[in-house]
């Protein structure tokens, strides 16, 4: 439990569906060590949400703990969300840790107290497919489908896994939590990345960095044609298709096409240049099934707020594939979770390579 | 099934008898014990009738006590008001490595901020520091000497009288945190030959928030807070005079408990721990067996970690705690433990159980049962993880 609606909302329907329920909260970071405006509302583990947790699970009778998790969250999240930027990559932290961290822990975590099953107040299905095998399925609420950030959760993890809220939409989960006096019901959403509460993630970087006394090199902004056109101070702290900041003049709107980290070098060039008509993705999870076929049509999602693009998907080995898009997309970022879909299940997911 | 409670060492419920003795001091007498008035007046004797006995019940002139708001705020009075009133001529201070994190952080506070020397007084494998480690740390610049005489996570009982021999040879203080004895040992401050001492009231069925720090006569103290002439201006603020009759009601109570108590304490810890360790394979019992309080019991389940079997047992309605609720949710192993000398892996498996009036035989009986289980399938766990993408 986070401390927001939704996984007050979990937790309640489980109770009434006559689960014995257990709330516990994961303590995964602290303001002392990733910067920023702890005084900012509904931010995750803070005192403020780890009360608030307490407040639901006592109105609806049910023991609350709090799971220290930050050392493995440092070790495991921040540290690669910090390299994978250095890497010249834009990493999903939430992907790494929901597959890494939580599911583990919590996993371990119910196991120790002698649970069955997890849940989760994600807005997404998990069902059993033919074969046995476990699934992902959109949310019900398209504009809250969180199965992008669930591709790499393991086959063992999500038969225990229980999402009650893959049926709801957001203002009815609100409802819910009105109706029996949950004290969660009007809290803000969050939906930047957890430890960079101010979303500002190169502050974020900058300082988090500093305290460990590692800097970042300077460097050039380069043109397509490698005519040098300005300086940055850091390629960590641009990503594919940015535009603003680059401090860099020219007739036409320039965008980062590629980061460079061999030669310490952001490229820039037209947006035409953004639009790509395929990528490689790696270290694949297939949710369900393994795919038997030597090509097969998908609809492929590369950011978390993307609409799915048709595309045609050649895996290569258990764990890569080709991705051939119908039509280009624009900003085809190294880093960023690629998630393949059949319709509204989610058939496996994985990162894009870097661009050659 | 109702909850069982084995956790007396964080709180205890209060005594009804207690509780009767302080409601008069919430209602009709709610004077404020420093105002002119009969309603005043009222308050104050008694206020002062309080402190008389609790002065009586330590051995102690009630102007050598003044209340305080419990044992953090007794513990800090004495460690920095001792530091600072004698920071020209004294600079340096003692306490043991296995003292209240009251007492550890103030003195930490001291030697980070304000320049004082610190030196942690070792504790043996069973918890207890000898006088011949004393000798060596002691010098003519040491302010205060200061040595739980109770600790809260194992029990074991310190030989103060020796310590504070030590201490007074070259003209230091020697300050006990008893807030976890007084009531439950005999103690007299004459006996113990301390300077300072340390008491709460809800660890022996009193309220929260009310304590008092024992000062013998004479002895300067710099107060930790200003704003009044209250306490002899040693700790301002209005008198919490409800409380003050709370402490000397549940000490007249357990002076005159102890005895049984004792008796009733001793044969149902040791029947917990004989059971615990002969049906339970790999356990250990942290600490001393003698010189402790009777109703504690530390006990480390190999290959299981502390946090696990105290949710399980929570989850069975029955209340223990890893080490000090104070510093509860911390995934670090007890520095007590690890003071003795315990590996970390052992620090962390330890549960602490600590009895109290409530307990029966046929409660622990029942602990017990549900306990050998609990550690048998957290044994059984494997201890790989879930496979990863």
């Amino acid at each position: 439990m986070s401390g927001g609606v939704d996984s007050s909302v979990a937790a309640l329907l489980l109770k009434e569906e006559g689960y014995t329920v257990i709330g516990a909260h994961m303590k995964l970071w602290d303001y002392v060590d990733v910067g920023g405006d702890i005084h900012k509302d509904g931010r995750c583990c803070t005192i403020d949400s780890i009360t608030d947790c307490r407040f639901v699970c006592d109105a609806i009778g049910a023991p609350f703990y709090v799971l220290n998790l930050s050392a493995e969250f440092r070790e495991t999240v921040i540290e690669n969300f910090v390299s994978e930027y250095r890497a010249g990559r834009t990493p999903n932290p939430c992907v790494r840790c929901n597959s890494e961290v939580k599911w583990d822990a919590f996993l371990k975590k119910a196991d120790e107290l002698g649970c069955e099953y997890i849940a989760t107040g994600h807005y997404a299905f998990i069902e059993r497919g033919e074969e046995g095998t476990y699934r992902i399925r959109k949310g019900v609420d398209q504009t809250r489908d969180q199965s992008y950030v669930l591709w790499g959760v393991s086959q063992d993890a999500l038969k225990r896994t229980l999402m009650p809220l893959g049926r709801l939409l957001k203002s009815e989960v609100r409802e819910i939590a009105a109706r029996h006096g949950l004290r969660t019901a009007t809290k803000p959403e969050s939906r930047e990345i957890c430890f960079v509460a101010d979303d500002d993630y190169r502050r974020f970087l900058s300082e988090y960095e500093a305290h460990r006394g590692r800097s970042f090199e300077p460097g050039d902004i380069v043109g397509e044609d490698g005519s040098v056109l300005g300086r940055h101070n850091g390629t960590a702290f641009y990503t594919i298709g940015q535009r603003k900041g680059l401090g860099v003049t020219s007739p036409r709107p320039l965008y980062v096409q590629r980061i460079d980290v061999g030669s310490n070098q952001v490229i820039v060039g037209e947006e035409d240049s953004l639009y790509r008509g395929e990528l490689l993705a790696e270290r694949i999870n297939w949710t369900g099934k393994k795919p038997t076929a030597d090509t097969f049509d998908a609809e492929v999602k590369i950011r978390y707020l993307h609409a799915p693009a048709r595309a045609r998907l050649v895996p290569l080995t258990a764990h890569s594939a080709r991705v051939i898009f119908v039509e280009k997309q624009r900003a085809v970022t190294p880093g960023q979770s690629v998630v393949f879909y059949d319709g509204d299940v989610v058939l496996g997911g994985g990162l894009i390579a870097n661009i050659p | 099934m109702t909850p069982i409670y084995l956790d007396h060492n964080a709180t205890t419920p209060v005594d009804p008898e207690v509780i009767e003795a302080m409601l008069p001091y919430l209602g009709e007498t709610f004077g404020n014990a420093s105002s002119v008035h009969q309603f005043g007046r009222s308050a104050k004797v008694a206020l002062e009738r309080s402190r008389e006995q609790i002065a009586a019940f330590i051995n102690c002139e009630p102007s050598e006590l003044t209340f305080t708001s419990g044992g953090t705020e007794s513990d800090n009075l004495a460690v920095m008001g001792i530091g600072y009133a004698n920071r020209e001529r004294r600079n340096h201070l003692i306490v043991g490595a296995a003292e209240h994190h009251a007492v550890l952080e103030s003195a930490e506070f001291l030697h980070h901020k304000e320049g004082f020397g610190l030196d942690l007084l070792p504790v043996d494998r069973e918890g207890f520091s000898s006088t011949a480690a004393l000798e060596k740390l002691v010098t003519d610049r040491t302010a205060l000497v200061s040595v739980m005489l109770a600790n809260n996570e194992t029990g074991a009982i310190q030989d103060i009288p020796a310590l504070a021999r030590v201490a007074h040879h070259r003209g230091t203080l020697m300050h006990t945190d008893a807030v976890q004895a007084v009531g439950k040992v005999k103690v007299d401050v004459k006996e113990l030959d301390v300077d300072l001492l340390s008491l709460t009231a809800h660890k022996i069925y009193g309220p929260k928030g009310i304590g008092a720090l024992f000062v013998r006569q004479g002895i300067r103290v710099r107060p930790l807070l200003y704003g009044g002439s209250h306490e002899k201006k040693r700790r301002p603020g209005t008198e919490n005079v409800a409380g003050a009759v709370g402490l000397a009601k549940a000490l007249e109570v357990a002076g005159r408990r102890m005895h049984d108590d004792h008796e009733t304490l001793r044969g149902l810890t040791n029947y917990f721990i004989d059971a615990v360790l002969s049906r339970i394979p790999d356990t250990v019992l942290n600490g001393p067996r003698e010189n402790r309080l009777v109703q504690t019991a530390n006990i480390s389940f190999k290959g299981v970690q502390g946090e696990p079997v105290i949710l399980s047992l929570d989850m069975e309605n029955i209340a223990v705690a890893s080490g000090s609720a104070c510093t509860s949710g911390s995934t670090e192993p007890s520095h007590v433990l690890t003071a003795m000398g315990l590996a970390p892996e052992v620090a962390l498996g330890a549960i602490r159980f600590s009895l109290g009036r409530s307990t029966t035989k046929e409660k622990l009986d029942h602990v017990l049962s549900v306990l050998g289980p609990i550690i048998e399938r957290l044994r059984s766990m494997s201890p790989s993880r879930p496979s990863r993408v």
